[in-house]
């Protein structure tokens, strides 16, 4: 299960995943760090099991932790299979069947938002339901 | 041997035209060999499905009452081109909405005409005795209008060259994203599906010929433009009725940062009448090559990377200087497949005869850039070459005095060698003043990433990069990166003062 964990720009220059590591003896996968003056951003891939204990722990240290259930999303009713998402997103979370139809492994997905701005027909989200859209 | 078009149209008017598609027509030749496969094959359908920017429609309203002369007209907030008599206008598929911008355009309209949805028109007039109706609001519907028409000026590409991006920072372009450092290759077009490619002397293909146009049954209307078949770059200008073509074919999209476009589905099935049908559509993805082109050169000949074929594009995977790069469409193959499919049933069914071309298409022209008889402003137009330079060893104090003295916000550092290491710049100064630390030399303090300029390159390039990195000015180096101007945005100013009063 991934989790979105969020840092203040003084909670950043102490070591909240290695402290979480430390006291739960989970091992947490850090599949993107962003970090800027002000305030940082982790996204953490933790074991399943073990996700309310990271949550929790990591909350009580003081930074705000969101458990994100779903990665990018595609609204097939949009979707042209064009293929534009595959080569540009950094975790090979598109490809095509044998029928050249798009396919998604959406548990890959990083959350990085390259695909988003990428798709030619507005077809993926990461975010909220899909729009409903009058066909 | 040869078979006339009348046999073939009597054979699909029996139902026993055999019509396969351009996919499956290699190996039937393979197999078969040449002959045989004349006398078996009647028919191979062709389909591509992509970006089609320059496409759009006619549309007859019908008159109002009291009636208007429509000279200005918006469709949901797009204008359409009205420069057509009284109630007809044209719609671009690129053409932005004033509202809504790269969100919705052109494309979208007729998108949503074909959808079944409903368009606000809204139109201006001057007043006329024949029209004396000065403005109009309405919705309509597509039932609602004389004529839908497609015409689309430049359809069904040949082929076209993959993009790439050796750049350090990603692109957006009509070619969708391209990662920075070659991260990534796009290509566009169904390679061994696509109709030219399957008759590239236009022996098959002309003005007359039906075709598959959007789900519905149109016509080729002639050569498109830019039509370039001497460097196998044919275009098709296509024409089709809107009423009978389906979403599922018609598509509005969005290229990131670079605007609104329309994504169309076009087939074309190619009788097969003699030896040479045979052996054209026999071509096959490792025939077909295009060259990859670095977007990151600002320019209309961007330089090729390497040649390559579609086969190996399609792989998903190619190499480029030892290094795996990962390819990827911008139009859907799954879809060009629906496309020669379908034309394949309806061929089958009976549901279109065929014909040769009423008018032959040229097979040998070649485009041409744009002849520009104004000269285009480069950078050494308008560069300042009285800069005074500064030593990378010089102490902060001589950089303030000379700022001061020359009254100018940067200075380009450089070495012994006249070579630029860095600018420094007021604020630079200013902040080393107030806090002066152990920093002594105009080294210490300077900015070592310079954004620089060539006295070659066009303004409108040189601007680009002033607003990128939002600064104010460029160093103009030349080829030993030795500083040679500065280009300030002072001096563009004054050029634009120029540019549109001449
Ligand atoms: S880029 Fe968008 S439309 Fe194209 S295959 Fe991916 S999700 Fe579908
Ligand atoms: S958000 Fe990023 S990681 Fe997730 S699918 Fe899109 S490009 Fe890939």
């Amino acid at each position: 299960m991934k989790l979105l964990v969020s840092v203040s720009r003084k909670q950043g220059k102490y070591p909240i995943i290695a402290q979480v590591v430390k006291e739960t003896g989970v091992l947490v996968n850090v599949e993107r760090a962003m970090i800027d003056s002000h305030e940082g951003e982790l996204l953490i891939d933790v074991p399943d099991d073990s996700c309310e204990l990271v949550r929790q722990k990591i909350a009580g240290l003081g930074a705000s932790v969101r458990i994100l259930d779903r990665g990018i999303r595609i609204d097939t009713r949009e979707c042209v299979d064009c293929g534009a998402c595959i080569s540009i997103c950094p975790q090979e979370v598109f490809s095509f069947g044998d029928d050249w139809g798009i396919l998604v492994e959406e548990e890959k997905c990083v959350i990085c938002g390259k695909c988003v701005i990428a798709c030619p027909h507005s077809a993926l989200f990461l975010s909220g339901e899909i729009p409903e859209r009058p066909f | 041997m040869k078979k006339s078009i009348d046999l073939i149209n009597e054979r699909i008017r029996d139902g026993n035209a055999h019509v396969v598609t351009a996919e499956e027509m290699p190996l039937i030749v393979t197999e078969l060999g040449e002959e045989e496969a004349l006398k078996e094959v009647d028919v191979v359908t062709t389909g591509t499905f992509g970006a089609m920017c320059s496409s759009g429609a006619f549309l007859n309203f019908g008159h109002a009452e009291p009636p208007i002369r429509m000279e200005r007209v918006w469709l949901n907030d797009v204008e359409v081109f009205a420069g057509l008599a009284a109630v007809d206008a044209y719609v671009g598929a690129t053409q932005q909405s004033t509202t809504q911008q790269s969100v919705y355009g052109g494309a979208h309209i007729l998108e949503d005409l074909i959808g079944g949805k409903s368009i606000e028109l809204r139109a201006i007039s001057h007043g006329t005795d024949c029209y004396p109706r000065r403005t109009i609001t309405t919705q309509l519907v597509l039932d609602d209008m004389n004529q839908a028409i497609m015409v689309n000026p430049r359809n069904a590409y040949q082929r076209y060259n993959a993009a790439t991006n050796t750049t350090d920072r990603t692109l957006h372009t009509y070619m969708g994203m391209l990662l920075p450092h070659g991260g990534n290759i796009a290509y566009s077009g169904s390679g061994v599906l696509n109709p030219i490619s399957n008759d590239p002397k236009f022996r098959l293909i002309g003005s007359g010929v039906p075709i598959f146009l959007g789900g519905a049954i149109g016509t080729v209307v002639g050569e498109g433009t830019q039509h370039s078949p001497a460097g196998a770059f044919g275009t098709l200008m296509t024409c089709g009725d809107m009423k009978q073509m389906s979403n599922t074919f018609v598509r509005a999209a969005t290229m990131h940062g670079y605007g609104v476009t329309l994504y169309l589905g076009v087939g074309v099935p190619l009788p097969i009448i003699d030896i040479e049908s045979v052996r054209s559509t026999a071509v096959t993805d490792r025939d077909i090559s295009v060259d990859i082109l670095d977007y990151g050169v600002p320019s209309s000949n961007r330089p090729s990377i390497r040649k390559v074929t579609y086969e190996e594009l399609k792989s998903g995977m190619i190499t480029i200087n030892g290094e795996d790069v990962r390819t990827s469409p911008l139009s859907s193959l799954k879809r060009a497949r629906i496309v020669a499919d379908t034309l394949k049933d309806w061929v089958k069914a009976g549901k279109m005869q065929l014909t040769l071309p009423a008018v032959r298409i040229n097979p040998d022209k070649a485009g041409k850039p744009m002849r520009e008889t104004a000269h285009v402003p480069r950078v050494i137009d308008i560069m300042d070459r009285r800069f005074i330079p500064i030593d990378e060893e010089s102490p902060i104090k001589v950089a303030a005095e000379t700022l001061l003295k020359d009254e100018t916000n940067h200075l380009p550092v450089v070495n012994k060698k006249g070579q630029l290491v860095g600018i420094v710049t007021t604020y630079d100064v200013s902040k080393a003043v107030a806090r002066p630390g152990n920093k002594t030399c105009v080294r210490d303090i300077m900015t070592k990433k310079v954004i620089t300029t060539n006295p070659d390159e066009a303004v409108d390039v040189a601007i680009q990069k002033l607003e990128r990195h939002n600064i104010s000015a460029l160093a103009v180096v030349d080829r030993e990166n030795k500083v040679v101007a500065m280009l300030t945005a002072i001096a563009l100013g004054k050029l634009f003062e120029q540019r549109w009063s001449r």
